[in-house]
Formats: C-alpha cells, structure tokens, sequence
C-alpha cells in the first residue's frame, strides 16, 4: 500500500490516426506524494498535456495503471471517471474555459451541482472561493467583462470550490502577461502552502516552474529525475 | 433523501438560447410557423364539429327517406309522413297536438357579397313547430314569417356574407319574391347558413306536390329513440329511416372533417420535415460553437448524460418556444369565420375555428416533438465527444 497521491505504474500512452500508432509516452513510473507542488517542464509535444490528461483522468491510458487513493483509474468506466473527477480533481485551463453565458459566481458554481448541496450552501462556499481569489466584487461579472488574469482566478475558484485533493493546471500562466502569471503562480502557491493541495503543473515558463516545488522534464515519452526546489 | 440531479444549470440552457437571439428566433419561428399550421387544422375540425353537432338536439329526430344521406336529396311523400306523425314516441302539446313538422328543402344560388359569385344556400320551408323545434335559433331582428305568407326569415351567415340580403328587401326565387322579414341567430349551428319560410308556400312554390324533404319530431323521453327506431323499420308501408338529430348533422360533416384533416396533417408533416431539420442545423452549430465548453463541462464531472440532457433541453426549450409562439398566433384565428360548401349538402355552410385546451395540449406536444427529433443527434454528438478532442479544440 502506497501513501501517494497518485502513483503513476509502468504507464505508456500512444494515439491512433490513420492506422498509425504515435507512442507518446513510454514507461512513465513515479509516485506524487500528498501536498507536492510538481511542475511538468519539456519541449512542446514532448507529452506533458498527455500526461497530465491521464493523472486527472480525462484520458486513458494505453497501458500500465494509475492508482489514486487505492483504486485503479484507469479501470474506471466512463461514468465512475467523471463521478471521481468532480470529487477529486479540479482543472486550471491555460484558456480558462469558463461558460460565456453564467456570470463568475455561477461559474465557480458549476462544480458543486454535483455535491449534495443545496442552493445556499452552494452560493456561500462559490462566493468564499471567488473571495479567495480575490473578486468578491466580481461575482456578478460575465467572463467577456473580465480581463484573462479575472477569468483565470475565477477559473481557480472553480477549480478549489468543492475542495479537491488534487488540481491540475495544464500552462496556466500561458495566455497571461507577466503581472497576472505571477498573481495566479502566487495563488496556487498559496494553496500548496495553506490548504495542503497536491498540484500537477504542466509549463514550459522557466518563472513558473521556479514556483513549483518538484519539477520533472518530458523528452521523447520519458521522465527525466526529479528535481526538488527548496 | 437528497436527489441529486448532476444536471448542467437550466440557466446555461436558457442563456444559450438568448445569447444567439437571431438564430433562436428564426429556428424557433419555423417551428412556430408549423404548429400554426396544425392547430389552425384542429381548430377548423373542431368548429366544424361543433357546429354541426350543436345544429342537432338529441332530443329530436330527423326522419328522410331511407338511402338518402341528406335531406335535399331526400323525398318523402305525404301519406308516409301522416302515418309517422301518429307513432306514440312522438311528443305532444297539451292539446294533443303531435310536435311534428314536415320541412322542405332546397338548394337555391345567391350572389355573395364580396365576389359576386352565386353559391348555394338552404331554404327551408318550415313551420312555428320547427321553430319550436329549434330553441337554439333566436331572431336577432325584425319578425318570424306569416304563416301562408312569402314572408322568410334568414340566418345570420347569409345576411352577413350574401349580396342584397336585409330587411325589407325581397329575394327572388322559384319565380316569386321573398320579402326578408327577420333575421335570425342559431348560435354557432349550421342553420346559420339557411333561409326560413312557410313549408306549404315553399311546396307551392318549387311544385313539390305533396313531397317533403324531411320530418322533424320531438319525442316525449330521449331514451324511446331504440323504440321508435325499430317500429318504423318494421313498417313495410314506410321508406323512412330516423336518425337523432345530433348524430345526423355530425355525419354531414365527415367528408369536410376528413378533408381538412388529410389536408392539414399533409401540410403539417411536410413543413414539420422542414422544420426539424432546421433545429437540427441550429442545434449542431450550437454544439460546433462550444466544443470546449463541452470539454470543460465533462473535465469538471458532468457525466455524458448530463451533455445530452442540455442539449435536447435547449431544444425542446427552442421547441416550446416555437409552440407557444405558433399557438398564440393560431389563437387569433377564433375570430375568423369560414364560410365554404359543404360537398355532403351542397350548400354553404358557416363556422368558425375553436381553440381548445385538447388542441394547445396536441400543439405545445407537436413543438416539443418537433425539437426533440431536431434536436437528439446534436446532443447524441454533443455527449459523445471525447474531453480530451474537445479541449484541444480551438
Ligand atoms: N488526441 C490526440 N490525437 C492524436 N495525437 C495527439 C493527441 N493529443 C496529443 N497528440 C500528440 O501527442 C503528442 C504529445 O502531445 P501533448 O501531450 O499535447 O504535448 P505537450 O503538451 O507536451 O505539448 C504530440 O505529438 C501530439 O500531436
Ligand atoms: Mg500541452
């Protein structure tokens, strides 16, 4: 029995187009311990999204086994997977992917319409997150009237509000000026630090990867060693 | 217990809608537009029916010869009559007077106001017992005809909808004139469309010579019809067949109904085709437009089933919105009135269209039907995207 987070076993990942078979990752095996901050560093296509996509599982992998909290999510069928996913994981977008149409506050809603809530308690702990992020007085704010370092805070919200273990942010600094990366880094940092959330980063910002607290480099499907900041 | 719906926010199904205004209202006016279409039928059906059904009374009977479908067609000689009006069923009056009338009908043209073209209408020799007969038909002004006089009566329809026709004015036909002395008001029924005079002027006047069209009776309780039926049949001397009076204006109307309903429901279906298909294109552009909404949706937890319940949400909601469009518009028709020929009679006939809370039910099903079948292989498409495809989309 392990303690990590998550434990990555002997998992390859390859894709299907056109008859051709594309190895993207080959053998990748490590463990995230509880509470890591892990920055995922290569060159563009080197399988970072690929990878990420399979620790939150909204992909499968070709083989090997990803074990969260004793259970193998690779053997989930769909629906288990998207039932583990709202209670487990949240998602930072590089692109934030908010819906256009629902303001800030029920953006951060969404997720907890999966929790057994009710309506109040729903509002209190959305606006406690929106407040976290620092837009208690945007919650009315459509995305379109936001400036991309907003959305990317409500984004975080939502991806906090219904307290998972697990967040992960796939170049989440990516679309954003160096003031606003640096205000969402100081955030998920904060998050680390104070709430104890284990994050899975993928970067190719040297400035976010100093953020982290591990960082691993993909070249060509394989993990490099694990570099360990302060 | 706690249900817990995992349903994505009605909200976003909403907004979405709002959001693409045009589209919505477009794709939505077509639906709209269709269940015009169908209700308008029903409502036409429904009129009709009404009309005819509330021309009879259960209570009376209509006796024509047997074979005959309508009473124009119909001859019924004197003597035959007289030995019908003696059968016991047949109610009486405190002077041991049968209510009984023997009627004459015929079909005679009449220029129309507005096109000036002849079509025909029902003239009807009666008596004060027919009138007596009928309670639903009021005179709205002047006076009953004379007994023995030229003296006619004339229903609503065919003073509002015939050229020349009015109080104090005469009409000629059958080689004599025919002063107007009343106007009357039979409700929503068909002797609307018919003109009322003296049974043995009408006789004289189109040499009938002692053949009548039709006999209309009371009888003294609704449930000795069976009674009477059957004595008549048993009858050899008579060639009468009697019918309630309800039942046999309801059956002059099926080749009318049949029609209208065989027109509208080809109509309806083939616009509806036209019109589903139009909500599926606006339904895939919708999905097409939010691929990574969709991702994002899927990532958070919302299972599969959740995407396809919004998505045929949104267009049921485009459906109903359509529905209630189309109905409301359709509800406008009640003011209208039809007036056409009846081809069982031959002779116009004048109703009106009836919304019903039967046909908004049909209708509002139909719009949500209709967007449904629009609606499913967008939103089958929609759940069955892979998250990860879908937030690779630009
Ligand atoms: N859904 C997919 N279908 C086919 N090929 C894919 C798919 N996703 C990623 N790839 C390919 O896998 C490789 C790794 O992609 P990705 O994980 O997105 O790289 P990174 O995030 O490191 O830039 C790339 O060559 C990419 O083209
Ligand atoms: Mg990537």
């Amino acid at each position: 029995m392990s303690t990590a987070s998550v434990s990555l076993q002997h998992v390859s990942k390859h894709y299907e187009r056109g008859g051709q078979l594309l190895p993207v990752l080959t053998d990748i095996h490590f463990d995230i311990m509880p509470g890591d901050y892990l920055a995922l560093m290569g060159p563009s296509g080197s399988g970072k999204s690929t990878l990420l996509n399979l620790i939150a599982g909204i992909d499968q992998p070709s083989g090997g086994a990803i074990l969260v909290g004793g259970t193998d999510i690779a053997r989930l069928n769909d629906r288990e997977l998207a039932d583990w996913r709202a209670a487990n994981v949240g998602f930072i977008f590089q692109f934030y992917n908010l819906m256009p149409v629902l303001t800030a506050l029920e953006n951060v809603e969404l997720p907890l319409l999966l929790a057994p809530l009710n309506r109040r308690e729903r509002r209190e702990r959305a606006l406690f997150a929106l407040d976290l992020v620092g837009l208690a007085d945007r919650v009315k704010h459509y995305p379109s009237e936001l400036s991309g370092g907003q959305q990317q805070r409500v984004a975080i919200a939502r991806a906090i509000v219904s307290d998972p273990a697990l967040i992960v942010a796939d170049e989440p600094t990516g679309d954003l000026d160096r003031k606003s990366g640096e205000e969402i880094l100081a955030l998920l940092d904060t998050l680390n630090r104070d709430s104890g959330k284990t994050i899975v980063m993928v970067t190719h910002d040297q400035k976010a990867a100093d953020a982290a607290r591990q960082v691993r480099h993909l070249e060509k499907g394989e993990l490099s060693h694990l570099e360990i900041r302060q | 217990m706690m249900q817990r719906l995992r349903g994505v926010p009605l909200a976003y199904v909403w907004r979405n809608l709002l959001t693409r205004r045009l589209t919505t209202a477009l794709t939505a006016g077509g639906m709209g537009l269709v269940v015009f279409v169908f209700a308008t039928v029903l409502m036409l059906e429904a009129g009709l029916r009404e009309t005819l059904v509330e021309t009879g009374s259960p209570q009376n009977v209509i006796a024509i010869r047997a074979g005959s479908q309508t009473e124009v067609q119909s001859g019924l000689p004197l003597t035959e009559l007289d030995a019908l009006s003696t059968q016991p069923q047949i109610a009486r009056d405190a002077t041991g007077h049968p209510y009984f009338v023997r009627e004459t009908l015929v079909l005679n043209s009449l220029p129309k106001k507005q096109s000036g073209q002849p079509s025909n209408v029902t003239i009807r020799g009666t008596s004060a017992t027919g009138l007596a007969l009928r309670p639903q038909l009021k005179l709205a002004s002047g006076r009953t005809f004379r007994p023995g006089s030229n003296e006619i009566i004339v229903g609503r329809s065919i003073a509002d909808g015939f050229a020349g026709v009015a109080i104090g004015n005469t009409l000629r036909f059958a080689r004599r004139d025919w002063l107007v002395v009343g106007i009357f008001d039979a409700g929503k029924t068909g002797f609307n469309s018919e003109i009322w005079g003296d049974s043995e002027q009408m006789q004289q006047a189109f040499r009938r010579s002692g053949m009548y069209s039709s006999a209309i009776f009371r009888l003294d309780r609704p449930d000795h019809f069976d009674a009477l039926a059957s004595a008549v049949k048993a009858d050899k001397r008579l060639t009468i067949e009697v019918q309630r009076e309800n039942d046999f204006y309801a059956a002059q109307s099926k080749v009318m109904a049949t029609f209208i309903s065989i027109l509208g429901l080809t109509l309806t279906v083939i616009f509806s085709v036209g019109a589903i298909i139009g909500a599926t294109i606006t339904m895939y552009s919708s999905v097409a437009n939010r691929v990574r909404e969709i991702g994002a949706l899927r990532a958070i937890g919302f299972r599969r089933s959740s995407i396809l319940l919004a998505f045929l949400l949104e267009a049921l909601l485009l459906g109903l919105v359509g529905g209630l469009a189309g109905v409301t518009v359709a509800s406008g028709m009640q003011f209208f009135t039809v007036s056409t020929m009846n081809w069982q009679t031959f002779a116009e006939l004048a109703f009106s269209f009836t919304l019903t809370p039967g046909i908004i039910a049909a209708s509002l099903t139909f719009a949500l039907a209709m967007g449904f079948l629009g609606g499913f292989l967008p939103a089958l498409q929609a759940s069955r995207m892979k998250i990860i495809d879908a937030l690779r989309t630009a």
